[in-house]
């Protein structure tokens, strides 16, 4: 059978599956549509929230920046699970007592003022559009190399897969697809590596490979692979960072920006109690660090890997002849992913790192250049092979990539169309709406929002990749610190919310404009995108982080100045934080 | 209703307690052992590296699960001896 018949077989049986439960899992009240009942089993929406969060970033992406980046690139580990932390203990309890349908319900109830939930609609709208454009080109990438289908083409089926189960299911058509998607992406990340893991450490657990023996020289893994980067002009892979605090900031940026992402606190709200929301923020983080303590591992040995089959003799020797290299090399020409241009014309594929540092190394071996360009995202999807796995591993992966894509697409989606329903129709167009008129407006919403989003996935702005800080920034300086001190202080009123969000917003907008464009607009940045021109050495993408002090300080010392919110809201703000409902009376 | 307010209150306090400890062991093992302190700690050796490394990619990710359920389990416990558990 060809590989194109074998990724066809589990690419469709995978969506065959999706729309299965589809048709099982339809909603009939908004109750349903936007919280899936609220009867969700917390170990299921742990499930569901790891599929949720992992997105096309998480599985395509990460290992290869990491596998580039070496310790250095550690921020993004810490980063996207020490999010659950803060959210275990400082948001998902108390909005799950809460007890309402959307982020901006929250944030508009508890500021008592439409001014405020209409911002919180807008900083969700920003931060959810931006990054479901990534999930969209994902899985087009996925498409056009696994199913040789137009990008557009493949875009057009995605979006019918997606649109049967969150139009007809809502968050209950998503959360059981969701589940369903996390086992598929799951065994389709750790079974390559787990064979790469026993190929080169004997180990058949990765992240116990990665700190074992590599075999084949008797050195600890890492330590080879230091030696291999060095002779190759690279920084070591497990070499320290000398600017840390930008290091922390960043690591906090998605830290905070995790625990601020809409659609992953919504998943809270579908458990039946306070205690399940506890519960399943653990869960999540379990499932979520089986792709994340393996991820590391794919890292280190796909660098290893690829530098072996370059230099088979030491990096010290000579590299392979063009005509000698193997067929995955060659497949991925086909999609301009790798790129060979035979600098000094020897035939050999020199693979180096080209700087003045090393350039009188690279002169005396005879090099004109690094001539072989990588890019980052192939490492997890060559993975299997370049290990030599057979076809249906193969398979495997385009079907695991594709459910990392649509599974977070499809959470972001339903964030959208409940914010537009739910906050912009009912809270404040037409609050007397009947459930059966919301619902409708709901699926409305979900639809529109599917047909941007394919849109914007056919046409991408040609910097994707810069607007997913945007919305990293945006939810850790706008809408954290807002649900944070809405459940945390009883002092913060109205005034200082508002404030505060927009105080942290504009900061954080600005400054990565700043430095990367206005509007993302090329060539309109007002300083270059460089280290030395950075305030204090913060990274545009490190500046969430401070975006959220900036918010919380302004929050504080505007309330300060401004009157105490009224006793109601108070009263509010004591019924979210202790479990039992009939502690105090919420005035309805 | 004064006995309830009270109890609460202490409910509030002790939950503001647990959640600085765990946030101190999330900053210590992420920020501190994964960033700040790695030179200190590379006199430790894990698997051809040293002990910041492991932190930085694996240590701390462990730590967090852990920290989420003991806190859940500790908080749900609380929750019942306060009296202010969902029925």
């Amino acid at each position: 059978m060809s590989q194109f018949a074998i990724n066809l077989i589990f690419v469709g049986a995978s969506f065959a599956l999706y729309i299965g439960i589809a048709i099982w899992a339809r909603a009939g009240s908004t109750k349903e549509f936007y919280v899936a009942g609220g009867g969700v089993n917390p170990i299921t929406n742990g499930m569901a929230t790891a599929a949720d969060w992992m997105s096309a970033a998480s599985f395509i992406s990460m290992a290869g920046l990491i596998a580039a980046g070496g310790y250095a690139y550690s921020s993004f580990l810490m980063g996207w699970t020490g999010g659950y932390v803060l959210l275990a203990m400082l948001l998902a309890p108390y909005l799950r007592k809460f007890g309402k349908f959307t982020v901006p319900d929250f944030i508009g109830d508890r500021f008592y003022s439409t001014g405020a939930r209409l911002v919180a609609v807008a900083c969700l709208i920003i931060a959810s559009v931006t990054y479901v454009i990534g999930q969209m080109t994902g899985a087009g990438v996925a498409f056009s190399r696994f199913l040789e289908v137009e990008n557009d083409t493949g875009l057009m089926i995605a979006a019918v897969v997606v649109f049967m189960y969150a139009v007809m299911g809502g968050m209950k058509g998503i959360t059981y697809t969701q589940v369903a998607q996390y086992v598929v992406l799951i065994i389709a990340y750790t079974i390559p590596a787990v064979f790469i893991s026993l190929q080169l450490t004997g180990n058949p657990i990765p992240p116990l490979g990665l700190f074992s023996t590599h075999t084949e020289s008797g050195m600890p893994l890492l330590q080879k692979l230091d030696e291999v980067v060095r002779e190759l002009g690279f920084q070591d892979y497990t070499a320290d960072v000398s600017n840390k605090l930008n290091m922390v900031l960043f690591t906090l940026s998605l830290m905070i920006g995790t625990a601020g992402l809409p659609h992953v606190i919504i998943r809270f709200f579908t458990v039946p109690k306070v205690a399940d929301a506890r519960w399943s923020a653990g869960w999540a983080l379990v499932f979520i660090a089986l792709l994340y303590l393996t991820a590391p591992a794919v890292a280190s040995m796909a660098r290893l890997n690829l530098l072996t089959t370059i230099y088979p003799a030491g990096p010290t020797a000579e590299a392979i002849h063009y005509d000698e290299r193997p067929d995955w090399i060659r497949t991925w020409e086909n999609t301009g992913l790798i790129r060979f241009n035979d600098k000094n014309g020897d035939g050999r594929i020199q693979l180096y790192n080209d700087v003045p540092a090393f350039q009188e190394t690279a002169e005396a071996r005879g090099w004109a250049g690094n001539e072989l360009t990588v890019n980052n995202d192939i490492l997890v999807l060559a993975n299997p092979e370049i290990a030599n796995l057979p076809g249906w591993v193969i398979g495997l992966i385009a079907a695991g990539g594709l459910a990392a894509a649509l599974s977070t697409a499809a959470g972001l989606l339903l964030a959208i169309s409940s914010a537009v329903s739910h906050d912009l129709i009912k809270g404040s167009i037409n609050p007397n709406i009947s459930d059966k008129g919301e619902l409708l407006a709901a699926r409305i919403s979900m639809g529109v929002a599917i047909v941007v989003a394919t849109w914007l996935g056919m046409n991408p702005p040609g910097f994707a990749a810069q607007v997913v800080a945007l919305a990293f920034g945006i939810a850790a300086a706008s809408i954290f610190p807002a649900l944070m001190m809405g459940i945390f202080s009883k002092r913060v009123n109205s005034k200082g919310a508002i404030a505060g969000m927009l105080a942290g917003l504009i900061s954080t907008v600005v400054y990565i404009f700043l430095y990367l464009g206005w509007f993302f607009i090329p060539g309109t940045a007002t300083f270059a995108n460089v280290e030395a021109n950075w305030l204090f050495g913060i990274s545009p993408l490190s500046f969430g982080a401070v975006g959220a002090m900036i918010n919380f300080a302004v929050a504080f010392a505007v309330s300060a100045m401004t009157e105490e919110p009224p006793q109601e809201i108070q009263d509010l703000v004591e019924s979210v934080r202790f479990p039992r409902g009939a502690g105090v009376a919420t005035g309805h | 209703m004064v006995e309830h307010k009270k109890n609460a209150a202490a409910y509030w306090k002790a939950n503001l307690k647990l959640i600085w400890i765990s946030l101190a062991i999330w900053a210590l093992v992420s920020y501190g052992f994964g960033i700040l302190l790695r030179p200190l700690l590379s006199g430790i050796p894990v698997g051809g590296t040293d002990l910041g490394f492991w932190f930085a990619q694996q240590g701390s990710i462990l730590t967090f699960i852990g920290l989420i359920f003991f806190y859940a389990w500790r908080m749900n416990k609380l929750d019942k001896e306060f009296g202010l558990d969902e029925e």
